[in-house]
Formats: C-alpha cells, sequence, structure tokens
C-alpha cells in the first residue's frame, strides 16, 4: 500500500467504546493537539466493574462535553479539521453507539468525511505519539477487554496472530483483585501489592498448544481462587503480598514469552506494547528485558496514552483517512468488530 | 423559525422539518428498530429534500423519552450534538406527549402507553384545554393492571393511544368507557413534536441534557435496595 505518510491532517477522534467519554485532535497523526477523557472509573467501581447501561447513560452526559473541551484546548476551528474518526467497535455496543451517533451528527453538521476506527488499532497507534514504527512489527494489546498480538507489514495493516481464548489479561487481574477483596480497577492495587511480595507460590503457566500464540487466563484465574480456599480451609495465614506477585509473575511470564515468540516468527523490527495492562510494572519490566536480551526497540506509551483515549483513536483514523477509508451516515456500531477490515 | 425534529425513542423512527406554521416534510417508519444505521441518513435526506441545511435550523427539537434507552440515546445524542456544535436551541418534549397529540377532538382523557415489558407501561394521561392537549399528571412507569385501576376510578371515556395496542387490546375491551385509537393515531407524528418544540422552552444547558428513562439501571437500582438495608 503506498500511503503518504506525511501527508498534513487534523483529524478529531472520537471514544466511547467503554467507560471513557473521550474526544482529542491529532495533527499529522503524531501531534496531539488536544486529548479529553471523562472517566467513569469511580461512578462503577461502587458495582465492582462496568455496567453498560450506566456507561452509555454517562457518555451520553459527556459526549459534547469533551468534544468542546478537546476542540476549545486544541486551537484549531471546524474548517481546520480534514475528517472526524470515531471508534466503530469493538467493545460495549450502547456504549459505541453514542460515539458513532455523536460523530456522524459532527461530520454531517461540518459536512466533513468520517473515517471508522477499529478500538484495538488505536491502542497500536498511540505508539506512533513515542516514536515512528518500525515495520513489520508485532504489537500486543492487553487491557480488560483484549489480549491481542497483532502482525503488521506496514501501516494500515493488521493481522491478529494470537488471541485470548477466554479470560482478557486484564479481567483476570479484576478477578483476582476481587477474590483478594481489594476495589475496582484491580490492575493497579495487584501491582502495588505485588511491590511488597514475593513470587513464591507456583501458578500454571497456560502454554496451549506447541507453537501457540493464543492466550488462556481460566485456569490461572481458578488456581488463585483454589490456592486462596484451600489455605483458609487449613488455617493458614495467606500473604496477600506474595499471591499477587506470583499471580502477577505468572501473567507477565506467559505475555512476554509469547510476544518474543510472534516477533521471531514474523521478524519483527519493533515491539509494541499498549492497552491498560502495558501499565502493569512486571510485564513492563519483563517485556524491556526480554527486547533488550533480543536487541529488538520497545516502544510502551506513557500511561495516559495506555488506556482509553481519543488521541490514539485520532492516531489510527489518520491512517484510515489516508487509506481512503470513509463510512458514509449509515454507519453502525459494531460490538465485535474484526480487525482484519481496518 | 426553522426547526428539526427527532424522534426515535421508540419502534416509530420520526423526523420532521417545519418552517413557522408549515410542515415541510416528514419522514415517518414503523419497523424494525436499527435506528442507529437510519437515523442520520434520514436526517441527511429531509434536509437536502427540503432544501434546508444545518446551518440554516433554528432549532432541534428531539422525544426525550420515556421509551427504548437505545432508541432514546441514538436521538439525544444527535440532537444535542447538532444543537451544541451548530449552537442552536435544544428542546426535549415528552415522547407520550407526542402521542397524546393524535387525542385531538377526543371528548374525554387520553391516554398514551409504551409497553415496558414484565406488566409495565410507560403512561401518560392527557387532556384537552380549548385548542392544547395538556398533560393531566406527570409520565410514569407503572404495572399495567394498577395504571387501569387508577384510570377506572375517573369514570371518564378514555382515548387509549399505542403502538404497542396488540398486546394490551384483550385486556382494555374489558375496560369500560376504553376508546382505542387508529392505526394513525397510535403511532407518534413528528410533525406534531416540532410544533410542540416551537412552544417549548429551550434547555439551558445542551451538555449535560439526558433522555427521560423514567427508570435506573438495573445495577444502580439494585445498589441503592442494598445502601438501604
Ligand atoms: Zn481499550
Amino acid at each position: 500500500m503506498n500511503l503518504d505518510i506525511n501527508q498534513k491532517t487534523m483529524i478529531l477522534g472520537i471514544e466511547t467504546s467503554c467507560d471513557e467519554t473521550a474526544a482529542a485532535v491529532v495533527e499529522n497523526g503524531r501531534i496531539i493537539r488536544s486529548n479529553a477523557v471523562a472517566s467513569q472509573i469511580d461512578i462503577h467501581r461502587r458495582f465492582g466493574g462496568v455496567v453498560p447501561e450506566v456507561a452509555s447513560r454517562h457518555h451520553v452526559d459527556q459526549i459534547t462535553v469533551v468534544c468542546e473541551e478537546a476542540m476549545a484546548q486544541s486551537g484549531v476551528s471546524w474548517k481546520d479539521l480534514d475528517a472526524i474518526a470515531v471508534t466503530q467497535g469493538p467493545g460495549l455496543v450502547g456504549a459505541l453507539l453514542v460515539g458513532v451517533n455523536g460523530a456522524k451528527a459532527l461530520a454531517f453538521a461540518h459536512h466533513l468525511p468520517l473515517v471508522p476506527v477499529h478500538h484495538i488499532t488505536g491502542h497500536i497507534y498511540a505508539n506512533r505519539f513515542v516514536r515512528e514504527l518500525i515495520f513489520p512489527l508485532i504489537a500486543m494489546v492487553v487491557s480488560g477487554g483484549h489480549t491481542e498480538l497483532v502482525y503488521m507489514k506496514e501501516h494500515g495493516s493488521y493481522e491478529v496472530v494470537g488471541t485470548t481464548r477466554d479470560d482478557a489479561a486484564g479481567e483476570a487481574f479484576d478477578k483476582v483483585a476481587r477474590t483478594l477483596g481489594l476495589p475496582y480497577p484491580g490492575g493497579p492495587e495487584i501491582d502495588r501489592l505485588a511491590a511488597d511480595g514475593k513470587a513464591s507460590i507456583h501458578f500454571p503457566r497456560a502454554w496451549l498448544e506447541e507453537g501457540s500464540l493464543d492466550f488462556s487466563f481460566s485456569g490461572l484465574k481458578s488456581a488463585v481462587i483454589n490456592y486462596l480456599h484451600n489455605e483458609a480451609q487449613r488455617g493458614n495465614k495467606i500473604s496477600q503480598e506474595d499471591v499477587a506477585a506470583s499471580f502477577q509473575d505468572s501473567v507477565a511470564e506467559v505475555l512476554v514469552r509469547k510476544t518474543m515468540v510472534a516477533a521471531e516468527r514474523y521478524h519483527a523490527k519493533q515491539i509494541l506494547v499498549a492497552g491498560g495492562v502495558s501499565a502493569n510494572s512486571r510485564v513492563r519490566s519483563e517485556m524491556e528485558r526480554a527486547a533488550d536480551v533480543r536487541n529488538l526497540p520497545l516502544t510502551i506509551p506513557p500511561l495516559k496514552l495506555c488506556t482509553d483515549n481519543a488521541a490514539m483513536i485520532a492516531a489510527a483514523g489518520t491512517i484510515g483517512y489516508l487509506k481512503g477509508m470513509r463510512a458514509d451516515l449509515t454507519l453502525n456500531a459494531h460490538p465485535n468488530l474484526p480487525i482484519e477490515a481496518f | 423559525m426553522k426547526i428539526l425534529a427527532i424522534d426515535s425513542s421508540n419502534l416509530v423512527m420520526g423526523v420532521a422539518i417545519t418552517s413557522g406554521a408549515k410542515v415541510l416534510g416528514e419522514i415517518v417508519t414503523n419497523s424494525k428498530k436499527n435506528h442507529s444505521e437510519r437515523l442520520m441518513p434520514a436526517i441527511s435526506q429531509l434536509m437536502q429534500d427540503t432544501g434546508v441545511s444545518p446551518e440554516g435550523l433554528d432549532r432541534i427539537v428531539v422525544a426525550q423519552g420515556p421509551g427504548s434507552y437505545t432508541g432514546l440515546r441514538i436521538g439525544v445524542t444527535i440532537a444535542k450534538m447538532m444543537a451544541w456544535t451548530l449552537k442552536k436551541q435544544l428542546v426535549g418534549i415528552s415522547s407520550l406527549e407526542i402521542v397524546a397529540q393524535n387525542g385531538r377532538y377526543f371528548n374525554g382523557l387520553i391516554a398514551p402507553f409504551f409497553d415496558a415489558r414484565r406488566g409495565q407501561v410507560f403512561a401518560g394521561l392527557y387532556k384537552s384545554r380549548g385548542d392544547e392537549i395538556v398533560p393531566a399528571v406527570p409520565d410514569r412507569l407503572l404495572l399495567m393492571k394498577n395504571w387501569l385501576a387508577e384510570l377506572a376510578e375517573l369514570d371518564q371515556p378514555i382515548l387509549f393511544l399505542s403502538n404497542d395496542m396488540g398486546k394490551w387490546a384483550d385486556t382494555l375491551t374489558h375496560f369500560p368507557g376504553a376508546v382505542p385509537g387508529t392505526a394513525a393515531q397510535n403511532i407518534p407524528h413528528p410533525s406534531e413534536l416540532a410544533r410542540l418544540g416551537a412552544a417549548g422552552e429551550p434547555v439551558g444547558d445542551i451538555h449535560h441534557f439526558l433522555p427521560t428513562y423514567l427508570r435506573l439501571a438495573e445495577a444502580e437500582a439494585k445498589w441503592l435496595a442494598r445502601q438501604r438495608r
């Protein structure tokens, strides 16, 4: 594909796939002019996880607020924009619908092209704010909703080479955290506890069949729950810190090793890591160590760009825009959108 | 004043454009609910057909609910986004009040309702006052059997209007003084929404304009119940 990757662009991105309502303006696919995010974490904490209906209601409440903030902070006007990019999927359908219909209304009102974006490609392109991508590359996207290994041979080309067969990595963090009586979201809590613990308990690593790049975290989750249960029955005192450290170790080891196998198999010249779980300190340090050993450039975006945001959607949307991807006003939310079409 | 009226709160999807007292055009469908796919194209089509540009609008009026949560969010999101970005006025109107307009000249009370599952209905009660149809009680969510018991006490002829009439037709034949609406009376007309919106008060804070769900999200209701215990 022949893209003029250096073409000047100004794109407004909109993201509402889960529990963040977000809008951002990105210039040339790499410069963040503004990045407004209304997080719902505090709202969902009391439910112990994201409640789709509640999330959808809050998106309606925040959608114009974040768009106003993004436009005001960017210093650009509607006339300066080349397109509006919006997350079409995957995600919670009721949540996605707010962003998709809001984006269509804006595109119509300002006579602007509309570019559909796959959420995972957004996470991948968050890395382009850190440095230019080098191809071929392997991207590992890990969050509460996804555990994906994506092979890219060039800009705007995505092939999923590994995915989870059950829980997403972030989901496993949340469930284990809940079992340990920790508040939602569980990732940061486990990370915090693990810092004071030793990985002294052996929890299983699900390697699956020989050569598989897929993941499975439900067995690990059950093993942790069983361990806690058995120790409690024996009347043994449990070290929450050691459980957290041991669990985290198991997740990190599997994520890192499979990413490295993929990198080798696809002759990757760069490794990208993105998604909320890439904030985990163990995942980060192990990934850095493994990439270093292999002399592979590794990029992990800063935390603010790892969790859901719209700058990443605008960045991925820039590539879609350059590829000529356009949606008309019939664009609909797609909760199970495949990545290959993007 | 040029008005764009949008109703996607229930199965019927309606868009109208009016200019002063004149209805320039209407699109109404009463078929399966892919409102997310069809609403923006319908708005675009009607504006093109009537020669009204987005900038040329003065006011956007939207059916605020009650109704289907998803349908409401689609219509309200589009309406508030257009109103905010084009700097136009925004007015929200009760979805039940739109249907109630179809009971004009009925000698008695007008009772529009939407089926809300598990024996419940979103229900309103309206009456004629001169040329106007005005609410007699606020819109509510309740069990149909309780609603009918309340209405029976009023001892007046009542015109029942609902696109969900089929499910309740049998029940209503046993209700003394009940008159069921005709097919055209049972569906909301977006030009009536536009007319109501022309007289309505524009919302002060477009950002936090929300659908009238009349029901908490289930998780929220359960959480509140736990807190009270
Ligand atoms: Zn995400």
